[in-house]
């Protein structure tokens, strides 16, 4: 049962081959046995688990269920669950019992699914490797000495170690992508807006997007179907008539199904000098995953996004300065931490927020104060948005002569816990090339395109706006014609 | 360009950070490794460019001038670190 895809529990679900309480039990059970090891929820609260469960059965045996009714999913805690605690992995809301659910949880809420618990995450979402978490690092199931990248990393371990059939991420430069990458999922970030960041604890704002992590893109496209949508409460996001995002997988396209799909290669990660920013193994299995689209008819165009190689500094400006503005409202007065110890209000916001947060995340409150300074703010801040208008263009431009663009998701597959801790900088160059798709405000995908010395590797699929029903018809092509997706770690059994 | 120390105190005074000696000059280390990163932006002519703040240019939208949130006080206060009758304790400010 554990080894279906959530449209298989589904069926089994409405066959009633098995209950929901049945199958939500046959997870928490995974849960209890393998998150010792691996680390990858914060929270799971059985009894909470199960009366969603039941509830779910009964609504099925009242003829009211939707496709995910009773299917368990595992929740980023980075969204507000009421009644849940919401920790976002900081010591700073280690008490934090959310009054109110996220749009996102009030929309599977409403479709019936059951929430399996809270997963670990990068605190407050900034990091690529799990372990900035005050809640302790997270285990990649495909080798356990490894990171599962960040910074959703508790929900890609989760996943790929089958202790959920899918689960919720969020993206700010690459938080879906990369931790599928290393741990051989699906994941999609959407185009910004498109789902509602109301009760998503904010990062970034203006790059902020959540979207499903999963086995395959079929699977993605469902969780999609049900996070999708306007929400009044959330001011950038956008009233849209729904979509139905798994419109174009159904059909039966034959032997070339992607014939006449233009797929775009920019010379900024495939040039002769370029590929040597990528490990030669992942660079390999990308090659070779290109051949593949070849054959399902796709054809090559060589584009190129010149400013791709600013994104990363204009990113270390852009989301800083966003992040010290959001992340002033922790400040031990209305939730979260507050210091034992103080002298005065200021000492009292100065000690709680001290030892509230984090050093990652200290560090990029500390950038952002700076790049918003007086004195500092034209320099940076102004001159981080034009470079990001940029880099746009860059993007509007490629998209007039090619469908989606391809490229490796990481730089490398999982590396060792520890590895790259020491070193901000080396970490933030995990993302290379996945964070010029947040500033544009694009949608991406990473899929699994093979192994490199046993561990897994991705394939990024990057779309114009809105065109998130095409890249999964894209992805899923692809995962018809290869079994990368479907291989399962043997260190969790 | 490169911080400085006293750079680096001013900053956290402003986010409202305490950092002892020893994180400071640590911190001063990472910052300035992350601003050598950033610097590759300063050679980059940007004259005429628009910035852009997000990713779809939107206009602010407006809504009914309307009370759509519900009375929650009790429960948002529940979870508060100090309340009294209603009201978030703080340390006295004025004597």
């Amino acid at each position: 049962m554990i080894t279906r895809s959530v449209s298989e529990l589904s069926q089994a679900l409405a066959s009633r081959e098995i209950s929901s309480v049945e199958l939500t039990q046959l997870y928490l059970e995974r849960i209890a046995r393998h998150n010792p090891q691996i680390n990858a929820f914060i929270t799971v609260a059985p009894e909470k688990s199960l009366a969603q469960a039941k509830a779910a059965d009964a609504l099925r045996a009242a003829g009211q269920a939707t496709p995910l009714t009773g299917i368990p999913l595992a929740q980023k805690d980075i969204f507000c669950t009421k009644g849940w605690l919401t920790t976002c992995g900081s010591r700073m809301l280690g008490n934090f019992v959310s009054p109110y659910d996220a749009k996102v949880i009030e929309q599977f809420n409403a479709a019936g699914a059951v929430i399996l618990g809270k997963t670990n995450m990068d605190e407050f979402a900034m990091g690529s490797s799990n372990e900035t978490s005050y809640y302790g690092a997270v285990k990649n199931p495909w080798d356990l000495s490894r990171v599962p990248g960040g910074s959703s990393g508790g929900s890609a371990a989760a996943v790929a170690a089958l202790l959920a059939p899918a689960a919720t991420g969020t993206d700010t430069g690459g938080s879906i992508r990369q931790p599928a990458a290393l741990c051989n999922l699906t994941g999609l970030k959407p185009t910004y807006g498109v789902v509602s960041r109301y009760g998503m604890i904010a990062f970034a704002s203006s790059l902020d997007q959540a979207g499903p992590m999963a086995h395959s893109a079929q699977d993605c496209a469902l969780l999609l179907n049900t996070m999708a949508g306007f929400d009044e409460r959330d001011s950038t996001s956008l009233d849209r008539p729904p979509e139905d995002y798994s419109r174009e997988l159904s059909t039966n396209a034959g032997g070339k199904p992607l014939a006449g799909l233009r797929i775009g290669l920019p010379r900024e990660f495939f040039g002769e000098a370029e590929r040597s920013g990528c490990s030669p193994e992942v660079m390999q299995l990308v090659d070779a995953a290109i051949a593949q689209y070849r054959e399902l008819g796709a054809e090559l165009v060589d584009i190129s996004l010149p400013n791709m190689k600013l994104s990363v500094p204009a990113y270390y400006v852009i989301a800083p300065a966003e992040a010290s503005s959001n992340l002033s409202r922790f400040d031990g007065v209305r939730y979260g931490y507050r210091a034992p110890d103080y002298d005065d209000l200021n000492d009292m916001y100065a000690k709680s927020r001290a030892q509230g947060f984090g050093a990652e995340v200290k560090r990029r409150i500390l950038i952002g104060a700076y790049v918003l300074s007086h004195g500092y703010y034209d320099a940076y801040y102004l001159q981080a948005q034009r470079i990001r208008r940029l880099i746009a263009n860059d993007f509007v431009a490629a998209f007039k002569v090619c469908d989606v663009i391809l490229g490796p998701t990481s730089p490398s597959t999982a590396f060792k816990l520890g590895e790259r801790a020491a070193d901000p900088v080396q970490m933030y160059l995990s993302d290379i090339y996945t964070i010029a798709v947040n500033l544009a405000g694009l949608p991406g995908m990473s899929i699994p395109c093979g192994f490199a010395s046993g561990l897994p590797a991705g394939l990024q699929l990057i779309g114009d706006y809105f065109s998130e029903a095409k890249l999964l018809n894209v992805a899923h092509r692809y995962q018809q014609a290869s079994t990368w997706h479907q291989q399962r770690p043997q260190a969790v059994d | 360009m490169s911080l400085t120390l006293e750079q680096v105190r001013r900053v956290a005074h402003l986010a409202r950070i305490e950092v002892s000696d020893a994180e400071a000059q640590a911190t001063l280390g990472h910052l300035n490794g992350i601003f050598t990163l950033i610097e590759a932006m300063q050679a980059v002519d940007t004259r005429g460019v628009e910035p852009m703040a997000h990713a779809q240019d939107l206009a602010q939208r407006l809504r009914t001038d309307q009370v759509t949130e519900i009375d929650r006080r009790d429960a948002f206060q529940a979870i508060a670190p100090e309340t009294e009758k209603g009201l978030y304790l703080v340390p006295q400010v004025m004597e």
